[in-house]
C-alpha cells in the first residue's frame, strides 16, 4: 500500500565522460574497499561505504537480518509446528489464556488453541517469503517491461506504457485483488497478485532512468565504438539506470509485506484459518479485540518492524546513491 | 490550457477502453468460468448450460465483448449477483459514504501534515525535525489495518470516547435525503445526526488518513528545506520583507509544488485504505462492498466499480496537474 514516494533524482552516472561503467556485479555487499577513501572507486563501492556510516542503514540492516535469521530458523527455534494446536482444550469461547498465564505459552494461546510465539514466528517465514518472491516477480516483470520500452522506444515504448498506465489507473491492492481472484485463494495467488500490481512502478523507473542517461557521453562513445544496441543497452545502459529500480525493490519489499498481510486479512488467503500467516492472525484477532488485544498487536507488530527495516535500508541505499548526497 | 485539458481527457479513453478490455478477459478467466462464479460451484453442468446459453456465454469472445461494451456505453453495468440490485445503485448509495470518510481523512492528512512538515524543516536538525521524521517513519510501516485496530481497541473500547462502528446510530433516527450523512443533517438542522455521523468518521478517518499524512510530512519537509535556502528566499530577506510574506509568498508556494503531486497519489491508497479501514469499522461505503464482492466474488461488482473508482482516480489525477499550472506558471508556458 505504501506507494513510496518515486526517487527524484536518478542514480549516479558515472561523475564524467570516458569513466568505466560501473560493474554490474558490485552490488552492495560485494567487494567494496574498506578504507574511507571516496575516489576512484565504483558508484556501488562508494554507496556501500557510505551504508556503512549511516546509523539508519545499520538498524534497517540489523532489523531484516534478524527477522530473516527467525524466518530460517523457523523449524528450530519454534516450540510448536507451524499448523500445531497444544492448546485446544485450553480454549473456550470466553477466555483465551495471555502471555504468562499457560505454562509452556510465554505470549499464551490464540482463539484456536495454537501457541502464540510459535505462529509468529512461523508466521515470519511465510511473510518473507511472500514479500521476496512478489518482490522479485514484480522486478523482473518491470523490468522486462522496462528495458524494452527505454531501449527500443518507439511505437514499442507507447505500447508498453500505454499497457502501464492501465494497470496504473487502477489502484495497487485493487489490482493486487482482482488478481488474487482469478488465480484463487492462496499463498501462490497473492504472491503473483501483488508482484504484478508492482510491475509498472519498476517499469516506469528503468524506463525513465534509461532515458536520463540514454543521451551521456558515455553511451555516445560506446555507440562510437561500433557496438551493437543490444550490448550498449545491456551492458552500459542498464547497469548505469538500475540505481533508483534496486532502491525500489527494496521499498516494495516493505510495502509487499504489508500487502501481503492486508489481502489475506481481506480473506484470500486460502488454506486453514489457524494456518501461521501475520495477516491472517489479525483477521481472525478481529472478533476477540476486547478480550485478547496481543493477538491483534504481536502479529501487527511484527509486520510493522519488518517493513521498518526494509524502508529504513532503502531509505538509506536512495541516499547512498544520491549524487547530491554524495558530494558532501 | 484548455487543450492541455482536452488532451488528458481524450488520453482516457484509451486507458478505460484498455482496462474494460482487461476486466472482459478477467471475468472470462474466473476459475471455472463466468457461468460457475454465478451458479457456485456445485452447480449441475444442465444449469450450466443454460446459463451459458441465456448470457450468451458460448458466443465468440469478439462478440460477446461487443455486448458487454455497448451495455457498458449506455450505463447498464449489470446487477449485483448478491443483492440482484443494479451495480450503478449499489454504487452511487454507497459512494457518499467513502467520499465523506476519504475527505474526511485528506483533510486531516493535508491539515496536520503541512504544518508538521514546515514545522520540522524550520527545526531541521533538532527534536522537533527528529520527532516528526520519526512519526511519518511509523505512518508508513504500520499497516493501515493494524492501525485500525489499534484505535479501535483504544478509543472505542477501552476509552469508550467514539462508536466502534458503523455511520450512525441507528437510534438517533435521522432524516436522510441524500447517502451523505453530514450533508442531510446540516440540511434538516439535525445537528445530534451531524455529530454522531461525525463522531462515527473520526475513528476510521483518522486511520485512513495516516499514511497520506506520513508522505504529506515527509515531501513536505524536503521541499521546504530546499526552498528555504534559495537565492530568492535570501535576497527577500535581504530586501526586509516581512518573515509572513517571505513564509506565505516565497517558501510555501514554491515548496507546495510536490506537496500537490503527492497529495494527487495518494487518492490511490485512499481508496485501497478505504476497503481495509470500512472493513473493520463496518462503515458501509464502497470498500467494504467491495471486500464482500471480493469475498463472494460478486463479478459484476468487482468490474463496476473498478471502473468507476479507475475513472474517479483518473479524473482526480487530472485535477491536480491542472491545479499544478494554476499554482506554477513555469508549467503553463512548457
Amino acid at each position: 500500500m505504501t506507494q513510496s514516494i518515486p526517487p527524484t533524482s536518478g542514480v549516479a552516472g558515472p561523475t564524467g565522460a570516458g569513466t568505466p561503467a560501473p560493474d554490474p556485479g558490485g552490488l552492495p555487499g560485494g567487494d567494496g574497499p574498506e578504507q574511507g577513501a571516496v575516489r576512484g572507486m565504483s558508484v556501488w563501492g562508494e554507496a556501500f561505504v557510505r551504508l556503512r556510516r549511516n546509523p539508519a542503514a545499520i538498524v534497517g540492516a540489523s532489523i531484516v537480518t534478524l527477522f530473516l535469521l527467525v524466518a530460517v530458523l523457523a523449524p528450530v527455534i519454534a516450540p510448536y509446528g507451524a499448523l500445531a494446536l497444544p492448546g485446544r482444550t485450553e480454549v473456550t469461547p470466553t477466555t483465551i489464556p495471555g502471555p504468562g498465564e499457560l505454562e509452556g505459552h510465554p505470549l499464551g494461546l490464540d482463539r484456536f488453541g495454537g501457541d502464540l510465539l510459535s505462529k509468529l514466528i512461523w508466521g515470519a517465514q511465510s511473510s518473507l517469503m511472500i514479500g521476496v518472491v512478489s518482490t522479485g516477480l514484480g522486478l523482473v516483470g518491470g523490468m522486462v517491461l522496462g528495458l524494452l520500452a527505454g531501449g527500443f522506444g518507439g511505437w514499442v515504448d507507447s505500447l508498453i506504457m500505454r499497457f502501464v498506465d492501465i494497470l496504473l489507473s487502477v489502484p495497487n491492492l485493487l489490482l493486487a485483488v482482482s488478481i488474487a481472484a482469478v488465480l484463487g485463494q492462496g499463498e501462490h495467488a497473492i504472491m503473483v497478485a501483488i508482484g504484478v500490481s508492482a510491475v509498472p512502478i519498476f517499469a516506469r523507473l528503468l524506463r525513465s532512468s534509461m532515458l536520463s542517461q540514454k543521451g551521456a557521453d558515455y553511451v555516445l562513445a560506446a555507440q562510437t565504438l561500433g557496438l551493437s544496441r543490444t550490448t550498449v543497452t545491456m551492458s552500459h545502459l542498464l547497469p548505469n539506470s538500475i540505481g533508483p529500480v534496486i532502491v525500489q525493490a527494496t521499498l516494495t519489499l516493505a510495502t509487499a509485506v504489508i500487502d501481503a498481510a492486508a489481502l489475506s486479512f481481506l480473506g484470500l488467503g486460502g488454506g486453514v484459518p489457524y494456518e501461521a500467516e501475520w495477516g491472517r492472525m489479525l483477521t481472525y484477532a478481529q472478533a476477540e479485540l476486547g478480550i485478547a488485544p496481543q493477538l491483534a498487536f504481536l502479529p501487527g507488530l511484527c509486520i510493522a518492524i519488518t517493513a521498518l527495516g526494509f524502508t529504513l535500508l532503502g531509505e538509506s541505499l536512495r541516499e547512498a546513491l544520491d549524487p547530491k548526497s554524495r558530494q558532501r | 490550457m484548455l487543450r492541455t485539458i482536452g488532451r488528458r481527457l481524450a488520453l482516457l479513453v484509451p486507458t478505460l477502453f484498455g482496462l474494460s478490455i482487461l476486466l472482459f478477459l478477467w471475468v472470462r478467466s474466473l476459475p471455472g468460468g463466468p457461468a460457475t462464479a454465478l451458479l457456485g460451484d456445485k452447480a449441475t453442468p444442465e444449469a450450466v448450460a443454460r446459463i451459458n446459453e441465456l448470457y450468451g456465454f458460448n458466443e465468440p469472445l469478439i462478440a460477446q465483448y461487443g455486448t458487454y461494451m455497448g451495455k457498458l456505453l449506455t450505463g447498464d453495468f449489470g446487477v449485483s449477483l448478491r443483492s440482484g440490485r443494479p451495480v450503478l445503485d449499489e454504487f452511487a448509495t454507497r459512494f457518499p459514504a467513502t467520499l465523506e470518510l476519504t475527505a474526511f481523512a485528506l483533510v486531516f492528512a493535508v491539515g496536520v501534515g503541512i504544518p508538521l512538515g514546515y514545522w520540522a524543516a524550520r527545526h531541521v536538525g533538532r527534536w522537533q525535525d527528529q520527532l516528526s521524521v520519526f512519526l511519518s517513519l511509523g505512518g508508513i510501516v504500520v499497516p493501515v489495518f493494524f492501525l485500525a485496530f489499534i484505535l479501535k481497541w483504544v478509543f472505542a473500547i477501552k476509552l469508550g470516547w467514539l462508536p466502534t462502528d458503523g455511520r450512525q446510530n441507528p437510534r438517533i433516527n435521522a432524516t436522510h435525503y441524500t447517502d451523505f450523512y453530514l450533508l442531510d443533517g446540516i440540511m434538516t438542522q439535525e445537528w445530534d445526526a451531524v455529530w454522531d455521523a461525525f463522531l462515527h468518521l473520526v475513528l476510521p478517518g483518522l486511520a485512513l488518513g495516516t499514511i497520506p499524512l506520513a508522505i504529506i510530512v515527509r515531501i513536505t519537509r524536503a521541499s521546504v528545506l530546499e526552498v528555504m535556502n534559495a537565492d530568492y528566499v535570501r535576497t527577500a530577506r535581504a530586501k526586509g520583507i516581512g518573515a509572513d510574506l517571505i513564509r506565505n509568498r516565497f517558501i510555501l508556494r514554491n515548496a507546495m509544488l510536490p506537496v500537490t503531486t503527492t497529495i494527487g497519489l495518494q487518492l490511490g491508497l485512499l481508496i485501497s485504505g478505504a476497503v481495509l479501514t470500512e472493513t473493520v469499522f463496518a462503515f458501509n461505503g464502497i470498500g467494504r462492498f467491495l471486500r464482500d464482492a471480493i469475498f463472494y466474488l460478486d463479478y459484476p461488482v468487482l468490474q463496476g466499480f473498478i471502473i468507476f473508482i479507475a475513472l474517479i482516480y483518473s479524473l482526480i489525477n487530472l485535477l491536480v496537474d491542472v491545479s499544478y499550472s494554476l499554482i506554477d506558471p513555469r508549467v503553463r508556458v512548457q
